[in-house]
């Protein structure tokens, strides 16, 4: 099983304008995505925003109240979950507790009437290299290994699509960092399509492909990591993937190519394709680690004052004020050309136009940051 | 450092430290001693040399171990008392594990109302249980005997089996019976391979539970026997003359195995767990 | 230890997800509800109408006629206060000594027993496997004019030879808290157990000591095992007839002794059903204003 492609050419995985309520409460509303064959695909997102509950849907554990969900030809949508070519793996593993870590993996195989089964779990088992466990119970395993045991059983039975429900969750940062690299190297490997939920957009944007990030039951914008990262369409992604700085401007004139904006008596440049909106009012957008600490360049904010520093190794992290008292976040990467900052001190911030980004300024500019990331 | 800078607590004062932080564990100590005094003493006159009045110790004799039947009626109540556990026990198991599995694992009208239902018997008095039951069987021109005692106890059991199977069904992390299903098995595989063994220990803990209600019943046994004789019964009516010493050796008897049992099926779930 | 945890009332777990198929709940209630519903529902209910029937002049003994005379309540209750008084503060004595005796044994087991503490557990409710009966007949012996206690006792200047303590109020009352000691002492280390242990040491870091930490974060947190206890033992006590006929005398008698007698003894079932109703309801009273003061969300 290992190094062969195992996903048959079954097609892509369709969600049609599904939408799931719960009496009065729409934890999915009206979402539509198509995960290609054999992709890794990221389902990203706050809590309570209804990836979660998308997932479930695809595994067959909850119905949607509306919409169809389609994998190539076949339509699932109200197929019970052990009639889909589908696994999941659950967030806290949900091994058996009563039976060996060989018995774990065999189970599916076992409940389709695969008398043989040594094979294919000893294969699975090696997969994730944890082949000298077979005999082991759950409770005497890791939280790390128990994880992967979780993948193993999963995999073991070739599904079409895998799925993820926040594998990762319960992992000190070490392990998880681990786990990421080994996920993407099995889906390489066997080529399913994993459909991985999570809420960690480091997590997100290590793993997939591409990533849809979801905010209260629908999807803000679907994407590569680079593609949402750096040009995002929407103030939640801005801010819920990495960190971002926002100001509310307005459009001067689009000609040539470029949106000119003001704001507090400052001029930016943005450029057209990089406006998500027709509206007057926008969001300038631009990322910390694209602020320079000088004052040339033809998007400049001069005379901001350094509120905070952080060293964290890499880079130096400044917090600045501008003349409006806005905060700014910079970040400096620790390498030559340092400014050696410190609080109290006079500073301008300058940033390449193609680095900036227009959004709908109708918005809350907070949207998306500074969310309680706990589960 | 130089030694003896802080002088040494007088051995007073460190004896009455260690009585201060352990006067707990002394006293729990005591507390089982005063429950154990009148098992010990049971036990004790197990052996006792006594003949019919076991009263007063006459001498240590190994006979009546030997020959715990040897008392008349003993050995009969004994075999009633455990045929009726052992028929209550499978019946009240059954009915409230069903029970159980409906209130901890589907949705229901009346839920509120089963609630109460299970709740009455177990906090009406026995008395008013037996007197009840036995006010209608006499209504009904029904004689007590043997089948009124299972009965009564079916009934008074139910309950407690319902709480305790309930409870572990409640401990039971539903997302192992969806991954079940995710594992392709449909909803009877579930239950046979995921739900019934996760669920067995509390299953068996209620059977164990019931069986020791109902042997050791008295109030509601005794309005409901009629003539049968069950060995409460038989240790109440020989109260005033004296119990026979064959009757200690069951209630022993009884005590070792029951914890035999307990101690048994400690050390098979620590083994379950782990494998 | 599952059956232990059970009684113990740990509701550990997520909240289960519950399915909606239509028929299956009900097969699965139907036969152990319709057990119940026969045999304690309808008894219940001709306990009730036995309770207002009165036997006509004349007739023979046990035959009964249906006449609603409610003034059965009355005349039992008026017939019968002294032992129905008696059992109410007898199972109150009980309980109280029983949660003082049971707590702080509670208190070790779940703060400071280390690894002993399943088989503390177990000897917990061990006793119990030897018959109740057994064990209160043995105290009868142990408290006896011959037995080592009293014998003791008489040892002591101001104890006259005639002192006895079986056939006493103190026999039946110590025999009360004793048999019902285990079924204060498990759901009182229930709540016990829970309490995590850090949440003492908060209250230590936030200048508390012992006592007050006792006081104000332990018992409050144990309150609902201490409600479960008190009834556990209470509701089972105040009926209780056995204790008194082993260990106490006709002047110690409670109101289960008056009933069972009523059953037995002297022919007269309406007296018996209306003082078993008049207990009924006066412990369903009592512990609805009980719970309803103390506040517990699921007894079952």
């Amino acid at each position: 099983m290992a190094g062969q492609k195992v996903a048959l050419d079954t097609g892509d995985l369709v969600l049609n304008r599904v939408s799931k309520y719960y009496g009065d409460f729409c934890a999915v509303d009206d979402l539509s995505l198509t995960v290609p064959d054999g992709s890794f695909f990221a389902l990203l997102g706050p809590s309570g925003c209804g990836k979660t509950t998308t997932l479930r849907m695809i595994a067959g554990l909850e119905e949607p109240t509306q919409g169809t969900i389609n994998i190539g030809e076949t339509d699932i949508t109200t197929q019970k979950p052990y009639r889909r070519n589908v696994n999941t793996v659950f967030q806290n593993y949900a091994l058996f507790p009563h039976l060996t870590i060989f018995e774990n993996i065999a189970f599916g195989l076992r409940r389709r009437g695969i008398k043989e089964v040594k094979n294919e779990v000893m294969a699975a088992l090696e997969l994730v290299e944890l082949a000298h466990l077979a005999e082991r119970k759950p409770g005497q395993l890791s939280g790390g290994q128990q994880q992967r045991i979780a993948v193993a059983r999963a995999i073991v039975n070739r599904p079409e699509v895998l799925l993820l429900d926040e594998p990762l969750g319960a992992l000190d940062l070490k392990l998880r960092r681990q786990m990421q690299i080994e996920l993407k190297r099995i889906q390489m490997e066997i080529g399913i399509t994993f459909i991985h939920v999570t809420h960690d957009q480091e997590e997100a944007m290590t793993m997939a492909d591409t990533i849809a990030v979801m905010n209260q039951g629908k999807i803000e914008q679907m994407g590569s990591a680079t593609e949402l990262y750096e040009a995002p369409k929407t103030a939640f992604v801005a801010n819920f993937l990495g960190q971002c700085n926002l100001i509310k401007a307005k459009v001067q004139s689009r000609t040539g190519g470029k949106a000119v904006v003001s704001a507090k008596g400052h001029t930016f440049e943005i450029p057209l394709s990089r406006v998500s909106t027709e509206s007057d009012s926008v969001l300038l957008g631009v990322r910390p680690e694209k602020l320079r600490l000088d004052d040339s360049g033809t998007n400049s904010i001069k005379d901001c004052i350094v509120t905070d520093r952080s060293f964290v190794g890499t880079s130096t992290q400044y917090l600045l004020k501008t003349p409006w008292d806005l905060e700014l976040i910079a970040f400096e990467q620790n390498d030559e050309g340092l400014h050696d900052l410190h609080v109290g001190d006079k500073v301008s911030v300058e940033w390449d136009p193609e680095h900036t980004f227009g959004l709908d300024g109708s918005q809350d500019i907070n949207a998306g940051a500074d969310l309680d990331e706990e589960e | 450092m130089k030694k003896d800078l802080l002088p040494r607590p007088s051995l007073s004062h460190r004896t009455g430290r260690w009585f201060s932080r352990n006067l707990i564990r002394i006293y729990a100590v005591l507390a089982f001693i005063y429950l154990f005094i009148p098992v010990a003493y049971t036990f004790a006159f197990s052996f006792n040399d006594a003949g019919k009045s076991n009263l007063v110790w006459k001498g240590f004799t190994l006979d009546n171990w030997k020959n715990p039947c040897g008392a008349p009626q003993v050995c009969t109540a004994v075999a009633n008392s455990l045929e009726i556990g052992i028929i209550s026990t499978v019946l009240a198991t059954i009915l409230g594990t069903m029970i159980a599995f409906a209130i901890g694992r589907h949705k229901f009208r009346g839920r509120k109302t089963t609630n109460l239902l299970i709740f009455l018997p177990m906090a009406t008095p026995e008395v008013v249980l037996g007197a009840s039951l036995l006010a209608m069987f006499l209504n009904l021109r029904i004689n007590p005997g043997f089948w009124t005692i299972v009965i009564a106890h079916v009934m008074f059991c139910i309950s407690f089996v319902v709480v305790t199977v309930k409870a572990r069904i409640a401990s039971l992390d539903p997302k192992l019976e969806q991954a079940a299903m995710d594992l392709y098995a449909n909803e009877r595989e579930t239950f046979r391979y995921v739900t019934l063994p996760l669920v067995m220990p509390g299953i068996a803990g209620a059977a164990l539970l019931a069986f020791s209600l109902s042997f050791d019943d008295f109030i509601i046994t005794n309005f409901n026997s009629g003539i049968v004789s069950t060995f409460p019964k038989f240790v109440y009516v020989s109260a005033a003359r004296g119990i026979p010493a064959q009757a200690n050796v069951i209630g022993s008897a009884m005590f070792f195995i029951a914890l035999i049992i307990v101690i048994v099926g400690q050390v098979v779930s620590r083994q379950r767990k782990r494998g | 230890m599952a059956f232990l945890h059970a009684a113990t009332g740990s509701h550990s777990g997520p909240k289960s997800e519950l399915k909606s198929k239509s028929w299956t709940p009900y097969l699965l209630l139907a036969p152990g509800l319709i057990w119940l519903v026969t045999f304690f529902i309808f008894p219940i209910l001709s306990l009730a109408s036995t309770s207002t029937m009165v036997r006509p002049e004349g007739a023979q003994i046990g035959t009964y006629v249906q006449e609603l005379r409610f003034a059965n309540y009355i005349d039992a209750f008026q017939a019968n206060q002294e032992q129905y008084i008696r059992s109410f503060v007898y199972a109150a004595i009980a309980t109280l000594l029983a949660l003082a005796i049971a707590y702080p044994l509670a208190y070790m087991i779940a703060f400071k027993s280390g690894k002993y503490r399943n088989i503390l557990l177990v000897m917990v409710v061990a006793p119990f496997f030897t018959s109740f009966l057994l064990r209160t007949v043995a105290w009868t012996q142990i408290l006896g004019d011959e037995g080592p206690i009293v014998s003791t006792l008489k040892l002591l200047p101001f104890v006259g030879d005639s002192m006895r303590l079986t056939s006493t109020p103190f026999a039946v009352v110590s025999g009360l808290t004793y048999n019902f000691l285990p079924f204060m002492t498990l759901p009182l280390y229930a709540s016990l157990e829970r309490i995590d242990p850090r949440t003492l040491e908060a209250a230590g870091d936030l200048y508390a000591n012992g006592f007050t930490t006792f006081r104000k974060v332990t018992v409050p947190l144990s309150m609902p095992g201490v409600v479960a206890g008190t009834l556990l033992t209470f509701i089972p006590a105040a009926g209780d007839y056995v204790n008194a006929a082993i260990l106490g005398s006709p002047s110690t008698k409670m109101i289960g002794n008056v009933i069972e007698s009523r059953f037995f003894a002297v022919v007269d079932y309406p007296t018996a059903a209306a003082l078993s109703f008049t207990l009924m309801a006066t412990i369903l009273i009592l512990v609805t204003l009980y719970i309803r003061r103390s506040g517990t969300d699921e007894l079952v």
